[in-house]
């Protein structure tokens, strides 16, 4: 099974990231009004059974693939 | 009579690049510096503190010192910081202490969005860690730093309450990296576990520079020698 795991920039947390993507699209002549940049992490996984690899991934989200002080994450997507 | 030179565990993770200094800088003020690896399980019963150093540990990947604080040696430095032994975490070894829950808060990008590398001002903000505890509130030391992630942010409330417990032990007189109220070093509410931005190894020897990092080390020395010397009574 695999799984995709999206980390997002809590709301209100300072991106410099996205502000630097954000004025290089302006520069480009994109009216972008907004810029965040999280990550995005496949995995693969062994289960086969949804509900087990997604608590599995909630774990590993919480103790290693985001920082809760910072970060949200949402699993996006599995596909068997 | 000379004083005894207590050991100190300087770690080095894949990527660290100021161990080295590191060690230098306290032989140079009088202790014993003892690399130990990331895989270390255990040191030797001797050390009496440690020091996580600069760099970018697992290439800064994930974010910095997420992959350094599930090294085994960290057990070591949890085991360590818990028994009161004075621990102190440079640049990287900042992030890791952050990472690792062992210190509030963490580290982002720069608010400027630029590496800065500059020697800066700092004044103590608190006497109440084995770091500081030979200076005064208010003095003012200057030590080079040199991150791109250097920007610690924390909750308000939190903040509130590192104030109050005298946790914020350092602040950049000017701004630096966009830190929070320009925060540079942050203690654990025991005092013992501290984090900073700026390089004290670096800054020990005047021929290269400013010289504001050796009260900071000599405070951690200090401490660790008091352990030691406990350590060799058997108290």
């Amino acid at each position: 099974m695999k799984l995709t795991v999206l980390i997002r920039p809590k709301p209100g947390i300072l991106d410099p990231q996205g502000e630097a993507v954000q004025a290089s699209l302006a520069t480009l002549g994109f009216a972008v009004t907004g810029a965040r940049v999280g990550r995005l992490v496949e995995l693969e996984m062994e289960d086969s059974d949804v509900p087990t690899a997604r608590a599995e991934v909630e774990r590993m989200c919480t103790e290693l693939l985001a920082n809760p002080l910072i970060e949200s994450f949402e699993i996006a997507a599995e596909t068997a | 009579m000379t004083e005894p030179r207590p050991r100190i565990a300087v770690v080095t993770f894949p990527g660290s690049n100021d161990d080295g200094d590191a060690c230098l800088a306290l032989e140079h003020l009088g202790a014993d510096a003892v690399s130990v690896w990331h895989t270390a399980s255990e040191v030797d019963p001797g050390i009496a503190g440690a020091v996580l150093p600069g760099g970018f540990s697992y290439g800064d990947y994930l974010r910095c010192g997420a992959l350094a604080r599930i090294a085994p040696v960290m057990d070591v430095v949890r085991e360590l910081a818990a028994d009161g032994a004075p621990v102190l975490g440079i640049c990287n070894g900042f992030q890791i202490l952050c990472e690792a829950g062992l210190l509030p808060g963490v580290l982002r990008a720069n608010r400027q969005l630029e590496f800065v590398c500059a020697d800066v001002a700092v004044t103590v903000e608190s006497t109440d860690t084995p770091f500081t505890a030979a200076l005064a509130s208010g003095d003012r030391l200057v030590i080079p730093v040199k991150h791109g992630e250097g920007n610690w942010v924390v909750g308000d409330d939190v903040y509130v309450d590192l104030v109050e417990r005298g946790q914020i032990v350092l602040r950049y007189v000017d701004d630096v990296n966009g830190s929070r109220d320009r925060v540079a070093g942050v203690a654990n509410e025991a005092g013992n576990v501290l984090g900073l931005m700026p390089h004290p190894e670096h800054a020990v020897d005047p021929l290269l520079g400013p010289t504001g990092g050796v009260p900071l080390l000599e405070g951690l020395i200090a401490a660790a020698r008091d352990r030691s010397v406990e350590h060799a009574l058997g108290l």
